[in-house]
């Protein structure tokens, strides 16, 4: 897989050049893996199969064609609450910004797929959790207008354990931010894809996550609204281990289709494609369905 | 044990006093003017200690004062309500009830979370912590509202949507999500009052609204106990608490005659940009 030129530019100076850093142990079996045959794995273990939760870049590039046009990249939060808990919320933010090489836990931009220019949002669990504050959730409703403006279909892949706690209020709120986004967006005639990774939870999955006009969920993921540990302590006892998986959403009727890793880009240029004539025309008279480019092969 | 109930005995103890020696100065030709006026003096001195500093755990007894006015309430003091069960679906959840109303003359369709007062209210209904159905029933109302041009009003209080098994198996996360998304667009002015507590996703799925109202000291919270709060209760009679309510319905009387004159397009633009602006640098 080609690795785009923005994100050879991003990474050129973060990776760390010891050979060290080139290994990785699996959580799942314990093998120590050589992280570009992972990436080249799509970061799935080559001995149990075990997901990596994938970092927004890598996301990204295994799902674009070549380039990727990122919009809000420069927006950070403030402070709003002046939180402290056990580190002042901005040295949180520091530290997430410095492990993830991210500004924030949601990358979004212009790009294509398949040939389909599409506007793409990428959640990262490696930043605080993939919470959304208020800078993911302007991110994400600046996607779906622009999305709208441009008569482009929108995906978004989320990983997010919800609204963010140290922001309060300012972040519960954007769950209606990006509602009212995502709404105008679909009313106007656009074409929605979410697809949930590991983990989908709480705020981010009971707004824009669950308002897609079609939810691929990645299989295996943990998805759900309350988190595992709370519903246990609910009802003292144990969970099964399926319990919020996607395939057990997928049985229960919430989520469209389970797809493996390694098939999500076809499969969701497919899915793109079935874009192309449904509610294509707008109430400005354009399309707002996706349009294969010349590059489309 | 509610925290501020405990701290509010002595309080109760002296309103009591005080009430004596009214009835009392009332049959009798002593002069106690001297004696009220310094037991009220005292009063506001311990009221003022209570409840003028509160930590954020004090506040949230606040909002779940066993005394506070609950949803039922709300409904119970409109000109007439006529519920309407069900989700249409699965069940009719107890934690939110609706249905049409008149408020103040005007035809509205009200929708309310009600956490219930004694053990087996609260149990019925389940806390004031709806499953999904509860937001299924609130989408179906709500669209009910439009598709007979009603304005709608919702009362917000709960500590969060039920967290168990069977709400995760019927995808809470997906019926908050189109509450939220069926809200955002309802070409009818909504008008979303938080007379308890607001808490996180699940009292934000009635809570988009046109306007949203808050009872004094209140608190809306991203998680449920932490920073929640509101208005005081304890030493409030029957005859004053419903002199409250209707405070509040006349409130929200006000704000849906402003709404409703204003043209559904510029209604859906305003409450567009009143959600956008929050936490847009």
């Amino acid at each position: 897989m080609a690795v785009p030129e923005w994100l050879r530019l991003r990474r050129a100076q973060p990776v760390a050049p010891e050979e060290a850093a080139q290994w990785t142990k699996c959580p799942g079996c314990g093998e120590m893996l050589y992280r570009p045959d992972l990436a080249a794995n799509v970061w799935v273990c080559t001995r149990c199969g075990h997901l990596f939760r994938m970092h927004a870049f890598d996301r990204i590039s295994m799902l674009v064609d070549s380039d990727f046009t990122e919009i809000g990249g420069d927006l950070v939060p403030s402070d709003p609450l002046g939180w402290t808990d056990k580190v002042p919320y901005p040295q949180k933010l520091q530290r997430d910004r410095d492990k993830s090489k991210l500004t924030e836990g949601v990358v979004c931009g212009f790009t294509s797929m398949g040939g389909f220019a599409v506007a793409l949002g990428v959640m990262d669990f490696n930043f605080r959790g993939g919470t959304m504050g208020t800078v993911v959730g302007e991110r994400i409703t600046m996607l779906f207008e622009q999305a709208r403006e441009r008569n482009l279909p929108c995906i978004i892949v989320t990983a997010s354990g919800g609204a963010r706690m140290e922001e309060g209020m300012l972040a519960l709120m954007q769950m209606a931010k990006t509602t009212l986004a995502v709404r105008r967006f679909h009313d106007d005639g656009g074409y929605y894809i979410s697809v949930l990774t590991d983990p989908t939870t709480g705020g981010v999955s009971a707004s824009f996550a669950f308002q897609a006009d079609v939810i691929v969920a990645e299989a295996h993921a943990a998805i759900g609204f309350a988190g595992r540990r709370v519903i246990e302590q609910t009802i003292r006892q144990k969970l099964p281990d399926n319990f919020q998986t996607a395939e057990f959403l997928l049985e229960k009727g919430a989520i469209d289709l389970v797809v493996e890793r390694r098939e999500l880009k076809e499969r969701l240029v497919r899915l793109l494609d079935y874009g192309v004539g449904a509610k294509s025309v707008s109430a400005n008279g354009r399309s707002a369905a996706p349009q294969p480019t010349e590059t489309r092969a | 044990m509610n925290v501020i109930v405990e701290r509010e005995k002595g309080l109760l103890e002296l309103e009591q006093r005080i009430a004596e020696l009214k009835a009392q100065a009332a049959h009798q030709p002593v002069d106690l003017t001297a004696e009220i006026g310094a037991l009220e003096a005292k009063y506001g001195e311990i009221q003022r200690e209570i409840f003028g500093t509160m930590t954020p755990w004090q506040r949230v007894n606040m909002a779940r004062h066993p005394k506070r006015p609950i949803g039922t309430d709300y409904l119970a003091a409109l000109d007439r309500f006529d519920e309407l069960h069900g989700d249409r679906h699965f069940r009719d959840d107890h934690a939110i009830v609706g249905g049409f109303a008149k408020l103040r003359g005007r035809r509205v369709v009200a929708i309310a979370q009600d956490k219930g007062r004694d053990t087996k209210e609260k149990v019925f209904r389940n806390f004031g912590m709806s499953a999904p159905e509860g937001y299924r029933k609130v989408i179906r109302l709500v669209e009910l509202a439009v598709h007979l041009r009603l304005p709608v009003v919702t009362f917000v209080d709960t500590s969060g949507a039920d967290p168990g098994i069977g709400s995760e198996e019927r995808a809470q996360a997906e019926a908050i999500a189109q509450s939220l998304a069926t809200l955002a667009q309802a070409p009818v002015p909504i008008v979303a009052t938080v007379i308890g507590e607001g808490g996180s996703g699940g009292a934000l799925a009635l809570g988009l609204a046109d306007r949203v109202l808050m009872l004094e000291h209140a608190v809306y919270s991203v998680a449920s106990p932490e920073g929640a709060a509101a208005i005081l209760w304890g030493d409030a009679g029957r005859a004053e608490e419903a002199g409250t309510i209707a405070r509040v319905l006349d409130t929200v009387d006000r704000a849906l005659g402003t709404l409703v004159t204003v043209p559904t397009p510029t209604l859906l633009d305003r409450r567009y940009a009143k959600f956008r602006r929050i936490g847009a640098p």
